[in-house]
């Protein structure tokens, strides 16, 4: 203990031995101007990656089926956002870490009215065909139970129909084909992407809705698997092109990739994959951050001797030989 | 100004009393302007592995240069523009080769156990540095204003509100990220680095595990 003590005292006191000069405002300074220029030649060689934005307008041009049906999924309440819970909405209670239900407790602070938000409000500030109008007024009197059971009969049949339209059976849906074909027009005009945004307001940099009504649907899914983004190929970690991404998550998306996690929805995690997967990666981070302070990590670096190469060449004009 | 007047400005021994003479005294006992730009350094203090903190420090300066040119022509300017391309490709190398000059310091830091000799603190602030950092790439992901950014605002809100977090820090709200990321943590980083800088040349360089070779370890 007493030889312990000495040591933290040789570490902390100032250092009596050897010196070398060193200039740190030159040094600084070659730093600076050989990373500006590395940074400057990679720049110059390789660019920046930059794939285009995804517009509602291209979703309904390109795949018009599968906009439409996602629409139906909104008015029916089927979507995903439509069950997502908080923070959007209270038809879920979220994600739980065993007791913790952190996701319910922070709230609902973001709401969304999915068949409202998503598919109502942007036809009713939409000009529309006296038939559109005239469907849009029928929803808009039925009552909720009304609603749900024409969206839904609708969804269930468009599922069965694997997801065309128009191979769909028909049946009473009231008007809802109307107002799921008038929301792929006005998507296709490019009306919907601002409608979206600002909700017939001037301001707005929130694109909540936006992106919930994307991950609703086919489009922006397709488009990640293509470009090879999505969570089991190590996700947001990657990067569009051949460009690197955010290696510094691999802490986080590397639970994706590995069992039990890999295989989401399945025992013993279930849905709360997402949920444990930031408390280990917590817990990680806090163990690195405080590794000074927790027995046996901090003594990693003495058992195995990477050191012995840092400070070889001092090791060796000292004739210090290894410490057990 | 009469003599009586010069005398009364005159510091005495009560001043050491006040807080800025208190300060000063404080900062010039822990770090006297030689430990703040030393031109020696110890011997030991001899192996590549040093210059990573300084090459971070030098691709955090080429971020910070090259970011402030963006914000002033707006998130969507290197969409249309070929000069706004290259200072957006500027932004992106600086970010790439500042987390790998981080990385390679992070770990040879940690194979030297540098937290040994009092020198808990400044591996904490260089940690939160670290946690600073990814949170500032992160959000600089966020707002490309591009595909990348649609998919990644998608995936990560999952991860956010699947604790919470998302309540109040909203990946799809590109005005709040775009705050965080130009206004906050690039604030929040520059000063955990001063501490963490601070911190490095108050404390000097931690010696070799080995240098002590008369004590057991």
């Amino acid at each position: 203990m007493k030889s312990q003590t000495a040591k933290q005292a040789f570490d902390a006191a100032p250092w009596t031995g050897r010196v070398r000069k060193y200039d740190i405002v030159k040094e600084a300074t070659i730093a600076v101007v050989i990373v500006s220029m590395l940074v400057v030649l990679l720049s110059l060689i390789f660019s920046s990656p930059d794939d285009k934005q995804l517009t509602f307008r291209d979703w309904a041009k390109t795949n018009p089926t599968n906009f439409y049906a996602t629409t139906v999924q909104e008015l029916a309440g089927t979507s995903e956002s439509a069950g997502y819970g908080p923070p959007y909405n209270n038809a879920s209670a979220g994600l739980n870490v065993g007791p913790l239900w952190l996701q319910k407790w922070a709230g609902v602070t973001h709401p969304v009215d999915v068949p409202n938000d998503l598919v109502i409000t942007p036809l009713t500030l939409s000009v529309l065909s006296a038939r559109e109008a005239s469907a849009l007024a029928t929803w808009k009197a039925a009552t909720p139970d009304q609603q749900t059971t024409w969206a839904t009969a609708y969804d269930t049949a468009i599922g069965d129909a694997d997801g065309n339209y128009t191979a769909a059976a028909p049946g009473d849906y009231g008007p809802v084909p109307v107002l799921a074909n008038a929301l792929t027009n006005v998507a296709a005009q490019g009306s919907l992407d601002a409608l979206l945004l600002a909700g017939g307001n001037f301001y707005s940099t929130d694109n909540t809705k936006q992106i919930l009504f994307f991950g609703d649907g086919a489009y922006l899914d397709d488009a990640a698997t293509a470009a090879n983004l999505q969570g089991n190929t190590w996700g947001m970690m990657n990067e569009t092109g051949r460009y690197p991404g955010q290696a510094w998550l691999w802490l986080y998306s590397i639970w994706y990739q590995i069992p039990p996690f890999i295989n989401e929805e399945s025992a013993p995690f279930g849905s709360n994959a997402d949920a444990y997967i930031m408390f280990v990666v917590l817990g990680l981070t806090a163990g690195l951050m405080f590794a000074p302070l927790i027995p046996g990590l901090r003594s990693i670096p003495r058992v195995i001797p990477l050191h012995r190469k840092i400070w070889k060449s001092y090791y060796s004009e000292e004739n210090i030989k290894r410490r057990k | 100004m009469t003599t009586q007047n010069l005398e009364s400005e005159t510091p005495t021994p009560e001043d050491s009393k006040m807080w800025t003479a208190r300060l000063r005294n404080a900062w010039q006992r822990n770090l006297p302007i030689d430990k703040l730009l030393p031109d020696t350094q110890p011997a030991y203090v001899a192996s590549w592995i040093y210059v990573f903190g300084v090459l971070t420090i030098a691709a955090f300066v080429d971020i910070l240069i090259s970011g402030l040119i963006l914000a002033f022509a707006g998130p969507a300017w290197y969409h249309t523009s070929s000069l706004g391309l290259f200072v957006n490709s500027l932004h992106f190398w600086g970010v790439q080769l500042f987390f790998v000059f981080m990385v390679v310091h992070l770990w040879g830091k940690f194979w030297m156990a540098a937290w040994r000799g009092r020198r808990t603190a400044t591996w904490i602030t260089g940690m939160v540095a670290f946690l600073a950092s990814i949170g500032t790439a992160f959000t600089g992901y966020l707002i490309q204003t591009n595909f990348d950014a649609q998919w990644i605002a998608f995936e990560a809100k999952d991860g956010f509100n699947a604790v919470g977090i998302g309540a109040f820090f909203t990946p799809t709200n590109i005005g709040q990220i775009m705050l965080i990321h130009v206004a906050l943590l690039p604030l929040v980083l520059g000063v955990i680095t001063v501490m963490h800088v601070l911190l490095v040349r108050k404390h000097g360089v931690v010696p070799p595990i080995d240098a002590l070779p008369e004590i057991e370890a």
